[in-house]
């Protein structure tokens, strides 16, 4: 109800007084407009508090949803279309063909929560009857010394978990694991390397690469973008598994403690076989030697192929020839002075068994007979900075770039100085160091008629484009010379008939750990390509202190060790590769004869 | 009027009301049968990897090799062997056996009528 502004009663009576009723008026005015102000600020304050409460009310609400958030599991959306791959958590690895080499499998790990175990003393021995390895005793004390968590086993079989489950006890629980799993075994084994658990909760836990490509490609194996698609290796495992058979059968046979074998591919650098032995199984990988007197060969987890830096002795006898030819110095042809001894200072270089090939020795024949000092003349002529500059060319001064995460590690041993002894002495194989991928990129570059190839375990669309380091021509040349080896020189067991093979023949004894070299501890090399009319393929074997004992005296040179295992290998492979053998054309009247 | 309307709008409310509570529950079940699709999916996917593996673990080479050796006598399987290779030339010809000629073929017709207007 509005009061009026000027009532009639007192103004009347203010008329009677004689007061002006103005005053009257604007008193009423001013309570009025009080009044309203009252009332407006009253409103306003209310609007402020409204205000107040929503906004706490909303950050209340998303402060507590990110707590919710941050202290929960996460979980899938519900409402979520599925997507085309429920993603694995690590990618499968598959050989060239799509044949598995590594994939997942799910399995379960098992943990106790001991506080509410009904009867943790039997539980604990009936576990120790299911897992042998388990102490029933140690798991007892586990169990019983207070803690509410404890993890008895990281994976186990279904038959395992059903006998767990037989126990019937609440505290023991199954937490969801994906196990890595490789179902060839032993095979490939230092490719894969092997994976294990990193963080481990009781929902998931993380897959780890611990060793070879699995931890080298790491990042792209566990890459959800990826989405789980398989990484395709360069490996065939049907050459795989012949190469580590005939190698592990010639192993035994020739007593050698280790061996090692790379196929190639010299067109594009895909490594097709890389073996190494003594292997292991990745599933259940051994732990690394700890002994530190132990030479880091004996373990089985040594990848000889990449790791096992040698000196790869005469195998790098055509390295000087190729480069003279390609400096202009020689051709096959030209007669080099081979009269052996050679003094050199102090330093008396001989050849093998103190022959002497002399007084003149074709290059050719330099590489056929593998002449030192032959070789040490020719490398005379090239010069150490030359020398150097080719070798480095030919990838010998860099750890090998393949995807293998032991591959930086193994960084060839290079002669801090290079004096003309050295140039002498590198010219054959000796007083530098390097693994047999090394020798197998730097081969591929000659079967490849002179270009580089980036040896890689991953599979390739092509050919790649490379650095050349010699022209077609003295490649050529150099792989007829490496033929003549074959059919004339030091490897004349590595002949296949039909497959042309080529290769240099390298032994070297090994270096004693304090200085000087083993009488009867040599590393033999046979270093090939084939055919030897268009070389596509490389082939690499190494074996470590081998020795051939099936004649009356002891050899221990590559012609007798690592040639006809080599031999064995291409003769399994090359056919396996689709390879076909060249022979003589059939006479006509055989065509007769079998068509009648 | 105005209360025709009031009334109107509360029975629409209750109506709106009544619809959302269905559509919720429907939603639930959907999410729910897709859930459990969802995990029929994952179990099927776990039992195609587990046999994957299993595929590739029973034709690991090692055991290949063990099977063609124990089975040697049935199959005669032996590795691959460059001689095998042959060419388009040594593979014999079939035999040309030509047929031999046991019946004669009646091959007198007679004509047929002539049509009508030629």
């Amino acid at each position: 109800m509005r009061t009026p502004l000027r009532p009639l009663a007192r103004i009347l009576q203010a008329r009677q007084e004689g007061v002006n009723p103005d005053t009257i008026e604007k008193e009423n005015l001013k309570l009025r407009h009080e009044a309203m102000r009252e009332k407006a600020r009253g409103r306003a304050q209310f609007r402020l508090v409204i205000l107040c409460a929503s906004f706490v009310m909303v950050f209340g609400a998303i402060g507590a949803r990110m707590g919710l958030m941050a202290a929960t599991e996460p979980m899938e959306p519900r409402a979520s279309a599925p997507g085309a791959e429920i993603i694995a958590q690590r990618a499968d690895i598959t050989d060239r063909n799509g044949r598995i080499l590594a994939t997942n499998m799910m399995t379960y790990a098992l943990y106790a929560q001991p506080k509410v175990m009904v009867d943790p003393k039997g539980a604990a021995v009936k576990l120790a009857e299911i897992f042998p390895e388990l102490d029933a005793k140690a798991l007892e004390r586990r169990f019983t010394d207070g803690r509410s968590f404890v993890w008895v086993r990281k994976v186990m079989s279904p038959e395992q978990m059903q006998r767990v489950h037989e126990i019937g006890d609440p505290g023991l629980l199954f937490g969801p694991r994906e196990m890595r799993l490789y179902p060839n075994g032993t095979l490939a084994a230092h490719v894969l390397g092997g994976t294990s658990f990193g963080a481990e909760g009781v929902h998931s836990a993380e897959v780890i690469g611990t060793a070879g490509i699995e931890k080298a490609l790491d990042v792209r194996l566990r890459d959800p973008a990826q989405g789980g698609k398989p990484l395709t290796l360069s490996i065939d495992l049907s050459l795989q598994a012949t190469i580590e058979e005939v190698l592990s059968a010639g192993m035994g046979m020739l007593n050698a403690k280790g061996a090692a074998a790379i196929l190639m591919d010299a067109r594009t650098g895909e490594i097709l076989a890389l073996a190494s032995l003594p292997t292991f199984d990745p599933n259940d990988r051994p732990t690394p030697n700890v002994d530190k007197t132990a030479e880091p060969g004996d373990s089985p987890l040594f990848n000889r192929a990449v790791q096992g830096v040698y000196e790869l002795g005469s195998t790098f006898k055509i390295f000087a020839a190729a480069q003279a030819m390609e400096l202009g110095l020689v051709t096959p042809e030209t007669m080099v002075d081979a009269n052996a001894p050679l003094i050199w200072g102090k330093f008396k270089i001989k050849e093998f068994e103190g022959k002497n090939y002399g007084p003149l020795l074709s290059v050719s024949d330099v590489i056929a007979k593998s002449s030192n000092v032959g070789t040490a003349h020719i490398a005379l002529m090239i010069g150490p900075l030359r020398q150097q500059a080719f070798l480095k060319s030919l990838g010998f001064f860099e750890p090998t770039p393949v995807e293998l995460v032991e591959a930086p590690g193994a960084k060839p041993l290079i002669p801090k100085k290079w004096p003309e002894i050295v140039t002498i002495t590198t010219s054959y194989g000796h007083g530098m160091s390097a693994s047999p991928l090394h020798l197998a990129a730097a081969y591929a570059a000659i079967a490849n008629g002179g270009v580089m190839v980036k040896p890689t375990l991953l599979k390739r669309a092509g050919a790649t484009t490379g650095v050349r380091v010699m022209t077609e021509a003295t490649a050529k040349a150099s792989v007829a010379m490496l033929r003549r080896v074959v059919t004339e020189g030091t490897a004349s067991l590595g002949d296949v008939p039909g497959y042309e093979v080529a290769g240099k023949t390298g032994t070297a004894d090994k270096p004693k750990k304090n200085g000087g070299y083993y009488d009867d501890k040599v590393v033999n090399t046979f270093a090939s390509m084939f055919p030897a009319s268009n070389p596509q393929y490389v082939l690499i074997v190494t074996l470590d202190e081998p020795e051939d004992t099936t004649l009356s005296e002891i050899r221990r040179t590559a012609g007798w060790t690592a040639v006809p295992v080599a031999a064995e290998i291409i003769r399994r492979v090359a056919p396996l590769m689709g390879l076909r053998p060249k022979l003589e054309p059939p006479a006509t009247d055989a065509v007769t004869a079998a068509s009648n | 009027m105005r209360s025709v309307l009031y009334v109107l709008s509360f029975l629409a409310l209750i109506a709106l009301g009544f619809w959302a509570y269905r559509e919720n529950y429907a939603t639930q079940a959907a999410l729910k049968e897709v859930e459990g699709l969802q995990r029929q999916i994952v179990g099927l996917r776990e039992a195609l990897s587990v046999q994957r593996a299993e595929w590739a673990y029973l034709n690991r080479p090692d055991r290949l090799r063990g099977l063609t050796a124990a089975n040697f006598d049935r199959l005669g399987l032996l590795p691959m062997e460059p001689s095998q290779f042959g060419t388009a030339a040594q593979v014999a010809y079939p035999q040309t056996r030509l047929p031999e000629i046991s019946f004669s073929t009646d091959i007198q017709g007679t004509l047929a009528a002539p049509e009508e207007g030629l």
